[in-house]
């Protein structure tokens, strides 16, 4: 069923009777060549272009609740390429550029808004090295544009630039990064990977994987055992305990991050904006509300909640920004588990288990990533060889020390 | 969440600053033989446990000590704290 402003039309002179569900719902054969365990953005990503792109047949995802309920149905939206690092940058400017032709390629509407992000900075120390960032993104293939006051004024007259503490210089904008509609893009890919065969097996956990002389055979699940050539597991905050079952120990500490929406509000906030003076964001979403959030809590969780303490602390960077958020009526918050790396990036990888794929470490910033982590995946588990933008991210980088450390602050997860 | 401090009783974990597995008490001889790659386990690797976690929290708003908190990262229960010189001293097998 493709989908076009022609077919709109034909359904709604027809009586919309001609709409289908968008995906399948097989029951799971007894082997695959690809096992990609989690059905969540990234997994949904790897099984399109697993089949799209490199041309692979026999692919399951196995979801163990619902299509899409993970971090990927309850993020804050945004798309962006604003790295400093080599090991980071190429691989997230790849990713825009995907977000870019994404909804055309695969032919549905994932509302993607290139309405900027802008990043502000309160100092001079903070302009240089914002200066420094938006060269790197400049050399990568990237758009930067550093601002000064006068220049964010006249995008966004509401803020508070005269704070005695943080006093509004600038900033550095990112005009192609935006928001896109999160649920979307995970009904899109898996329309997508359905529609080229791939069978996307809902309420199917993964109990164990059945290992013979190091080499992966298949998965035990709640609805039998799978066989699979090569299993690649995308699971996000449950990675630590899914790769337990594989007998490994990982660099990743899983931590709860929440976030936050308000009524609907009349447009105000043109793109995304970024607090340089503490830990806060924000953007509005089409239907008006007010979605932002700030740091993790800090410890160690795999509850999907957090404490009063964060929200506080999101609130104080909020009202320190611009004011009127306090008039704003919060409407709920939510959190989810973030699969923390050691170093602040992700990891594409092998494992010491011939025939099993580890695609993990996205802290809190996984969702930007989703077709390049989708496409960089699928290309190592069909090729065996990493993507050329994803060669940094390898699993025993921690050891041999080439960890990719945006942030500079070592191996304290709760802190990247 | 509140912290049953051994000293000092219920302090809110807000007066604390949290730093991770308490697996870190226990380090490695660095002039031991393979002190590299057990330094690399030690510093980068994680049990990364759903349930029962041992955890260092440092009471920085308060007497600055370390304690070994036990809680459940499920349900953000806190089942104990002691401080983290007596677990130290007890992994030394010394007197605590």
């Amino acid at each position: 069923m493709h989908f076009s402003g022609f077919r709109v039309i034909k359904e709604a002179l027809t009586g919309h009777k001609g709409w289908k569900p968008l995906w399948r719902n097989p029951d799971p054969q007894p082997s695959y060549d690809y096992v990609i365990v989690g059905g969540g953005g990234h997994g949904l990503a790897t099984a399109y272009y697993l089949a799209r792109t490199f041309g692979q047949a026999r692919i399951a995802v196995l979801e163990k609740g619902w299509l899409g309920q993970g971090n990927i149905g309850r993020n804050t939206t945004i798309i962006r390429s604003n790295y400093l690092l080599p090991g980071n940058e190429p691989f997230y400017e790849f990713s825009m550029k995907l977000w870019e032709g994404l909804e055309q390629e695969f032919n549905f509407n994932a509302m993607i808004s290139q309405r900027g992000v802008l990043n502000l900075y309160h100092t001079d120390a903070q302009r240089d090295a914002f200066r420094r960032r938006g060269n790197a993104m400049l050399l990568a293939g990237a758009d930067a544009e550093l601002l000064d006051a006068a220049g964010v004024r006249a995008m966004a007259p509401f803020l508070n630039f005269d704070n005695a503490r943080f006093p509004i210089k600038g900033g550095l904008l990112q005009r192609r990064g935006g928001t896109a509609r999160h649920d979307g893009v995970a009904w899109g890919y898996a329309r997508g990977a359905d529609m080229r065969g791939v069978d996307l097996i809902q309420n199917c956990e993964v109990t164990g994987f059945r290992i013979e002389e190091g080499r992966i055979l298949g998965v035990e699940t709640t609805r039998g055992y799978i066989g699979a050539r090569k299993v690649g597991v995308a699971v996000a905050g449950s990675t630590g305990r899914v790769m337990q079952m594989a007998g490994m120990r990982l660099p990743i500490e899983s931590h709860v991050l929440q976030a936050f929406v308000t009524e609907g509000l009349k447009p105000v906030i043109p793109g995304v904006i970024t607090f340089g003076a503490g830990h806060f964001y924000v953007s509005q979403s089409d239907k008006g509300g007010l979605v932002f959030g700030g740091d993790i809590d800090g410890y160690n969780s795999y509850a999907q909640r957090g404490n009063l303490p964060v929200i506080e602390d999101v609130a104080e960077g909020g009202m320190a920004l611009m004011p009127m958020i306090g008039r704003a009526r919060l409407l709920r918050s939510w959190g989810g588990i973030m699969d923390m790396s050691m170093d602040g990036s992700p990891i594409i990888d092998r494992t010491h288990v011939e025939g099993l794929y580890l695609n993990a470490g996205w802290c809190y910033g996984g969702f930007k990533a989703t077709p390049a982590s989708g496409y960089a995946f699928a290309h190592l588990l069909a090729r065996d060889a990493p993507h050329e933008t994803a060669r940094g991210y390898r699993l025993d980088r921690f050891a041999r020390g080439h960890v990719i450390d945006e942030k500079g602050v070592g191996a304290a997860p709760n802190l990247h | 969440m509140l912290i049953p401090h051994p000293l000092l009783g219920l302090r809110d974990a807000q007066e604390f600053t949290y730093l991770g597995d308490a697996r870190l008490i226990e380090r490695p001889d660095g002039m031991a033989e393979g002190a590299e790659a057990a330094f690399a386990d030690y510093v980068y690797l994680r049990d990364n446990p759903a349930g029962v976690h041992r955890e260092l929290w440092f009471h920085e708003q308060g007497d600055r000590s370390w304690l070994v908190v036990t809680r459940d990262t499920v349900t953000h229960e806190i089942i104990g704290a002691e401080l983290a010189r007596d677990v130290a001293m007890r992994g030394k097998g010394g007197a605590t």
